[in-house]
């Protein structure tokens, strides 16, 4: 099986007196010739390839739209929720700027969600990625930091809840904790003193981390190049000019594609801003209508539905610090994947079948900590979240047991790849 | 500050799961009952606003009618009297004369008529700001509440409310819907015998039948939902040529995607 | 069978000019909907519907105007000048034309209704935008004929502090100001004797 692509034209002769004068000046050249035409990305990327880029693209939204939300919001406890009235009433466009904005929110945990996903299917975490994903899971820290500061801007009584809450959880870390939470709140209670600062880490500190982190990440995918479904290395495989043989250049062959891959995001990201910006309350919540009222639990409080997972591992368990402790290590169970994972191969197709098993496991104990989270913590929701949080902690725990016990096929020399045309 | 007087979750999960068991009970009888706009029995809480923001005609109707006998109590302190005038397109004279109080300006937010202190005196709270009632109960709810009021001497106000129990809101809609009362039936459930809601009976008949007092809630529940998210009269039109357009650039980026992939073999 | 990662150019066919078309059309469509989005962010810099309804006529009750005397209030964020003209004013109004920029206001902003040599409806009421035509300063009221301070040919009116220039008591500018034409004149009208409206023009 052959491969790809013409060789890029050299368009130096071709150039203008500006773009010579440019290009004398700014690496534009070496950058388009070594992270574009001349980046080699396995040709067989499938339909999960597309959630990297789209969470730069929802990134380059949050900025925008934040950005502009941030010169008419005011933050306050006596105007944040009036603010965002204004904004929705009152300033041209406002409305379309904040439901982007929220559902941008939304999206960015969905593309993250689906991103991650291909990485622990294709074993994208093995090394020699294993720094790639530990920066990408810094990522998601630093992101689910951001998502919870925003949704306590709007001041309305899901946010004032959902700080009291989250905020409390620290107060389970012994010896320290109830100063700690003291500290956060700047207050006896949650107030303005809380909201006035989650506002400068969200516009500010956060955001930079954001982006560094972001850049780290591009870095280093760059450094150790992409994986691919096969999970085996295109760089072992080179032609006679150089060029991994199972690649093609990143321009032009994956901008078209990816252009694709926005623009069927962008339909469905925009039929949800202008037809169900509140998602029937999963985006929204229809209790955040309600300005923030430290006399008043709305009835039903839950996370918005990207944090129910953890949540209902917290619920889980029938003891306050012990249910704190595994709710933080969910989240940085994922950090120790590459060290868990003793298989020969990447990629689940070749992986064995307990691998299989676990991971099927793993995404239905996930969805179904969503789920349970998303419910009152009552009956058959609670035995669903015990269940569910068994799975999930299976999939990290007995991983370096599971991928040695199995057999795995041996992965192919080259990708497997069928044109489409 | 609004302090809220409602049903916590999971009583109110209760009633409604009651209800239901009633409802299947009773499902004859309901079955009988089945005529006019609404129904008249224990489904009262399937009851659907039904409405719909395009229709002007009722938002404008409904505009009228919350200023009129609403608007004493509650106040939408978020929207302006103009920008009503200006999006269900009522003419500036009209606005002035009909809609606006002779001491406000156009230009002013709905304040309600009553002084928050006598708010609290007459009902024991103050009457809550109505602007994004519709976005945080829905319009069903509303139009529940506003169609199941009924007379209950033990209460304070000699009403009572089947969507809203021990509403401290007095039923001021009386007049035009009529009074009426609500028969309860005991019921077994888990060995206990409860009380549920079974069907109402007219007492008093008022100036509506009931087909248009059942218009009347609707044109108020559809101008509250308006005006709990004013952007949506324009966001659902602007929506479907944002969609078409982004429906063009994809084919388009797909052609391009599939005449350049022609080289990857 | 091509062994390396490269197919030469005769080995397959490539339509060079449907893939320029294409990338010209994409890239047309996409700048196009990147120039809406724009319009949508640029258009929230407008002034919100709250400033506009800021922008609605102001009343003023001119009993608060005594003869000879200014009353400032605020239209539109910006001071305009009320100012109630005694027959001594205004007949000092007359004869210093040749001293002044634009006498018949041919080349400065007013209403229809007060291009004339009073500028304004009503020759008592003067009715001024107070912000110096030259850069935005305030000017301020000497009304004191013939202040030594300015100068003997002085006949009442208003000296800007920020670069000097001058104007009579019809808002007209001297010759030697930095500012180049008269002071504004606002939208007005009078809702009774006694009432002033700024920003309408009557009815």
């Amino acid at each position: 099986m052959a491969a790809v692509v013409k060789p890029p034209e050299a368009p130096a002769a071709k150039r203008g007196g500006l773009r010579a004068w440019l290009y004398k000046r700014l690496p534009i050249e070496e950058f388009i010739s070594t992270q574009l035409t001349g980046y080699y990305a396995p040709k067989n990327f499938n339909f999960w390839y597309y959630f990297g880029v789209l969470s730069i693209v929802v990134l380059a939204l949050q900025l925008l739209t934040g950005i502009y939300l941030t010169m008419f919001y005011k933050p306050g406890a006596a105007t944040s929720f009036e603010s965002v009235q204004f904004i929705m009433r009152e300033v041209d466009y406002g409305w379309l700027i904040r439901y982007i904005h929220s559902t941008g929110a939304s999206a960015f945990f969905l593309v993250v969600y689906l991103h991650m996903f291909r990485a622990l299917l294709y074993g994208s975490y093995k090394p020699p990625r294993e720094l790639l994903w530990v920066i990408g899971m810094l990522v998601y820290i630093a992101l689910m930091a951001e998502a919870f500061m925003g949704y306590v801007l709007p001041w309305g009584n899901m946010s004032y809840w959902a700080a009291q809450v989250i905020v409390n959880l620290f107060g389970t870390i012994p010896w320290i904790g109830p100063g700690l939470v003291e500290w956060i709140r700047g207050d006896y209670g949650i107030a303005d003193a809380t909201l006035n600062r989650f506002f400068a880490l969200h516009v500010v500190a956060v955001p930079l981390a954001l982006l560094l982190l972001v850049v780290l990440h591009l870095v280093a995918l760059r450094r150790a190049g992409s994986n691919n479904p096969d999970g085996i290395e295109i760089k072992e495989k080179l032609g006679p000019d150089g060029h991994p043989l199972d690649g093609i250049p990143f321009h032009p062959y994956y901008t078209v594609k990816d252009t694709v891959g926005v623009g069927v995001f962008f339909v469905l990201f925009a039929i949800v801003v202008f037809f169900a910006p509140t998602l029937g309350g999963y985006f929204l919540e229809h209790a955040n209508f309600e300005p923030a009222n430290p006399l008043s639990t709305p009835p039903e409080i839950t996370p918005s539905w990207y944090f129910t997972p953890f949540y209902a591992i917290l619920r889980a368990v029938p003891n306050q610090r012990l249910g704190a402790l595994l709710l933080l290590l969910a989240v940085i169970a994922y950090l120790f994947l590459p060290w868990l994972d003793r298989s020969p191969v990447k990629s689940m197709r070749y992986k064995g079948w307990l691998s299989r098993l676990f991971f099927a496991l793993f995404v239905a104990a996930f969805l179904g900590l969503m789920y349970a989270g998303l419910n009152p913590p009552e009956g058959a929701f609670v035995t669903l979240g015990r269940v569910c949080a068994v799975f999930y902690f299976a999939y990290f725990v007995l991983m370096p047991v599971y991928t040695r016990l199995e057999t795995a096929k041996p992965a192919p020399e080259r990708v497997r790849f069928h044109a489409h045309t | 500050m609004l302090t809220r007087n409602r049903l916590t979750g999971a009583p109110r999960r209760a009633v409604l799961a009651l209800l239901l068991v009633a409802s299947v009970a009773s499902a004859g009888a309901a079955a009988q009952e089945a005529s006019g706009a609404t129904g008249f029995g224990s489904d009262w809480h399937s009851w659907k606003a039904g409405n719909s923001v395009a229709d002007l005609a009722s938002l404008q109707r409904g505009a009228r009618d919350f200023l009129n006998y609403c608007n004493a109590c509650h106040s939408l302190q978020y929207i302006r009297y103009a920008r009503i005038g200006q999006d269900l397109k009522i003419p500036a004279d009209l606005l002035q004369q009909f809609l606006v109080p002779p001491t406000r300006k156009p230009t002013d937010y709905i304040a309600s008529s009553m002084p928050a202190e006598d708010a609290v005196n007459w009902f024991g709270k103050e009457p809550p700001d109505l602007s994004l009632i519709a976005q945080e109960r829905g319009a069903d709810y509303l139009y529940q509440y506003l169609t199941t009021f009924y007379v209950d001497p033990s209460r304070p106000t000699g009403t009572n409310n089947l969507a809203l129990d021990t509403t401290a809101m007095p039923d001021v809609v009386s007049q035009l819907e009529g009074l009426k009362r609500a028969v309860f039936r005991t019921v077994a459930v888990n060995g206990a015998s409860e009380q549920v809601f079974d069907h109402f009976e007219p007492v008093v008949p008022g100036s509506l039948t009931r087909e248009q007092f059942d218009g009347f809630a609707r044109d108020i529940v559809n101008f509250l939902d308006y005006v709990a998210e004013p952007a949506q009269l324009h966001r659902r039109a602007l929506g479907v040529w944002v969609v078409l357009f982004l429906l063009v650039f994809t084919w388009l980026a797909w052609l391009l995607k599939r005449e350049y992939w022609k080289d990857v073999h | 069978m091509a062994v390396s990662g490269v197919i030469t150019d005769g080995e397959i066919d490539v339509d060079e000019s449907r893939r320029k078309l294409l990338v010209a059309a994409t890239a047309a469509v996409g700048a196009v909907g990147a120039a809406f989005t724009a319009a949508a962010f640029v258009e929230s810099w407008t002034p919100s519907e709250s400033a506009l309804a800021l922008g609605a006529p102001t009343e003023l009750d001119l009993a608060q105007v005594e003869p000879g005397q200014m009353v400032v209030t605020v239209w539109r964020r910006q001071p305009i000048y009320v100012v109630h003209r005694t027959a001594e004013m205004l007949a000092g109004l007359a004869g210093h034309d040749s001293l002044l920029k634009d006498p018949t206001s041919e080349d400065s902003d007013q209403p229809p209704y007060a291009a004339n040599a009073l500028r304004s409806r009503v020759p008592q009421y003067l009715v001024l935008i107070g912000t110096c035509t030259h850069l935005g300063c305030l000017p301020k009221p000497h009304f004191a004929p013939h202040d030594p301070q300015i100068g003997a040919y002085w006949p009442g009116g208003w000296l800007c502090p920020c670069h000097g220039s001058r104007f009579d008591l019809a808002g007209r500018v001297f010759e030697g100001s930095p500012a180049s034409v008269n002071l504004r004149v606002p939208p007005y009208s009078f809702a009774s004797a006694r009432k002033l409206v700024i920003g309408a023009d009557p009815a």
